[in-house]
């Protein structure tokens, strides 16, 4: 069992070790969640995975050559200049075979990724045959080890994430502009290539300092969720990129923090993790495009298309009269039930009163029936006589656009239409017998 | 590459203008080998509102291109009021066809037509009040002013439109070089895109407008290019857009231009 201090503890960084590691991923988190938005808008998400994991040759093949020049070849720095160089490379070869070939992106990006990851398995067996070399431990790279993290590391990662925060707002309109619009970009005379190639290094660099953390296989992750939870909250270009490294920031944190506190747990499959639970929450909760807001959307719109249908048939039928639930059901293709809900809730709202015989409109009922009916039949002379459509058909489509008519659009029929303030006559017969 | 000599506006051997606003000299462009444009050879004059138009693959889009490097020329050259285009850069205004995005990036109405400041503004700089109220005064020109913070998904597609027509506006350029700015809009939007081109060339601006519609073709225009791989015709309206030259450009290709176009196809993509 944990005890809450353990957790203070953690959260609040008390102890010096778990500190560093928390510090560490929660930056990586943020100029991961940067990153992987340009990535993303860039449309290169799996570029980034086909980079981590060609690091892998890199870091094998720095291993071997530092042990053959007689240093030690588990040099840190050494080994992620290897992992920098073949991720480079492979980010080159990707653009370079697609444009030599033709062929797909997705295969292409297969093809790397499969034989560079497959090179970097395969030299592993050279290294270990090494006179003296103890290549164990390499294999952290693939799966991220948090434990072996040193100080020196936490201050790389601290100036890696720097950079990229520097280098995405000092070039945040030519990004911008590269992800939405490379062609104009071009035409204005703007390196985009130079953009491009600054673009694929910043991904690169949070790629390969977050090897140790993360690993190199769940490092994708990383880069990719905080990105796509980010969409959900915002509409603007800068504050996807703020948002996502909030979002990868959080994620490193609390992950690291659950490692910390439950020491079997790896922390790169715990920060992937936490990053997928902010996901789900983003998805669901997400203000701007969150799918609770739509719900509620439809659900508000399918009650008031609802109240109007009723007003409207009440209205039209008799405004003044008493109307049985059987001869509203018998106006349009509504069921018994949909008709009840409505009146239950015009009653509610005080659009209706309930007579002993039947349902009557009250006066606020009226007056909003009364511009029901006005907008459906302003609607149906627009299409009657403006779009050409036949009497016989304009109802339908009426009924489906009275609902989202505001006053600019009425105001633009009325005077289109030279409408007077009375409600014009149905074009049509109404069903079930006009008023 | 053959030379295939196929009617061009000017006589082969003829001065260009070197004052034009666009001068092409005999350009032919490949994609993959597959020539597009065979030797398109003409002068568009100053002040003019001129329509590129033709079949589907006529490479209408693709002169446009070529005009702003934006796809390499396998010879000839295209000058700019007398200059190669990269150092005219600042007189060209160009609207990409709509569909070479993706709207639902994450900007608003307002940081597209912004975008059309960044050549006069240079890097690393951040974008300042005199380049948001640009953008709104071109934003207001297109009638959009109570959409500039939208975000662009949520207008319509003749919105969208006019959002990139407002960023050429804001390039305040001498000549405009556009991609089918009237491409599925409604009619509403295409009469203001009308008023707005006509506008820009009683101010004395030089349009080139990829356009479609044959039909509105004399309206709207008074100088026109009939291109189909080579330029059939061009020069004034009513010179230019007759019966016989429509019937050379869209009744049936030359059809030995069009084998001989395939066969170089065929070469570069390594001789299926």
């Amino acid at each position: 069992m944990i005890a809450t201090g353990d957790i203070v503890d953690v959260l609040l960084l008390r102890e010096y070790n778990t500190a560093l590691v928390v510090l560490s991923t929660a930056m990586l988190g943020f100029a991961a969640g940067c990153a992987g938005t340009l990535l993303l808008l860039r449309k290169r998400a799996l570029l980034g995975d086909v980079v981590s994991h060609a690091t892998f040759p890199g870091v094998v093949g720095a291993f071997i050559v530092m042990q053959a020049m007689g240093l030690d070849g588990k040099h840190l720095p050494g080994l992620l200049v290897g992992a920098t160089a073949s991720g480079l490379a492979a980010a080159w070869a990707t653009s370079a075979l697609r444009k030599a070939t033709g062929l797909k992106n997705d295969a292409i990006m297969g093809i790397v990724l499969g034989a560079s990851f497959g090179a970097g398995v395969a030299m592993m067996a050279i290294a270990q045959g090494l006179p003296g070399g103890n290549q164990a431990g390499l294999e952290s790279f693939i799966y991220g080890k948090t434990a072996s993290m040193v100080r020196d590391d936490a201050i790389m990662i601290g100036i890696g994430t720097l950079g990229v925060i520097t280098i995405s707002t000092l070039l945040c309109k030519e990004f911008r502009l590269l992800c939405f619009d490379e062609a104009f970009g071009c035409s204005i005379g703007r390196p985009m290539t130079l953009f491009d190639g600054v673009l694929m290094f910043v991904a690169v660099a949070v790629i390969v300092l977050g090897l140790q953390a993360v690993g190199l296989i769940l490092i994708i992750a990383l880069l990719i969720i905080p990105a796509s939870a980010a969409r959900f909250w915002t509409d603007r270009f800068t504050w996807t990129m703020c948002s996502a490294g909030v979002i990868g920031a959080a994620s490193g944190w609390i992950g690291s923090t659950i490692s910390a506190l439950e020491a079997k747990l790896p922390a790169g499959a715990v920060i992937v993790l936490v990053c997928a639970t902010c996901f789900m929450v983003s998805m669901l909760a997400g203000t701007r495009h969150g799918l609770i807001r739509r719900w509620w959307r439809q659900w508000r719109l399918s009650r008031r298309v609802l109240r109007q249908h009723l007003l409207r048939a009440m209205h039209e039928r008799s405004p003044e009269g008493t109307l049985g639930v059987d001869t509203l059901v018998s106006m349009r293709s509504w069921t018994p039930g949909e008709v009840r809900t409505a009146l239950r809730r015009a009653l509610g709202s005080g659009d209706v009163t309930q007579m002993p015989d039947g349902w009557r409109l009250t006066e606020q009922g009226r007056t909003s029936g009364e511009q029901i009916v006005r907008n459906h039949r302003l609607w149906e002379l627009f299409l009657i006589h403006h779009a050409d459509i036949a009497p016989s058909h304009v109802d339908r489509d009426a009924d489906l656009v009275e609902h989202v008519l505001d006053s600019q659009l009425v105001a633009r029929l009325e005077s289109l239409l030279d409408a007077s303030a009375e409600t014009p006559e149905s074009p049509h017969p109404l069903e079930g017998g006009a008023s | 590459m053959p030379r295939v000599h196929a009617g061009n506006a000017l006589p082969r051997g003829a001065e260009h203008d070197d004052a034009a606003p666009l001068s092409i000299h005999d350009l032919t462009v490949a994609w993959d080998r597959k020539p597009v444009l065979w030797d398109v050879d003409l002068d568009v004059p100053e002040g003019v509102l001129a329509c590129i138009v033709g079949p589907n693959g006529a490479g209408k889009s693709t002169l446009i291109k070529a005009c702003l490097d934006l796809v390499p020329a396998v010879s000839g050259e295209v000058r700019v009021f007398g200059k190669p285009y990269r150092r005219h850069r600042k007189r060209v205004g160009y609207v990409p066809q709509r569909e070479s995005v993706d709207w639902s990036f994450p900007v608003s109405a307002l940081d597209v037509v912004a975008m059309g400041t960044y050549g006069r503004l240079g890097w690393l700089r951040p974008l300042g009040a005199t380049q948001k109220r640009q953008a709104m005064e071109a934003l207001d020109r297109v009638g959009l002013a109570d959409h500039a913070s939208r975000q662009i998904s949520q207008l319509s597609g003749g919105q969208q439109q006019r959002v990139f027509l407002a960023r050429a506006l804001v390039q305040d350029a001498d000549l405009y070089l556009m991609d089918e700015p009237f491409a599925s809009v409604d009619a509403a939007t295409e009469q203001a895109i009308v008023d707005v081109l006509r506008q820009l060339k009683s101010q004395g601006k030089t349009l080139v407008v990829v356009h479609h519609d044959l039909q509105t073709v004399p309206d709207y225009f008074d100088w026109a290019i009939l291109l189909n791989m080579r330029v059939v015709a061009a020069g004034p309206v009513e010179e230019t857009f007759t019966a016989e030259a429509l019937r050379n450009t869209y009744g049936g290709r030359l059809t030995l231009l069009e084998q001989a176009a395939s066969a170089l196809g065929r070469l570069g993509s390594g001789g299926a």
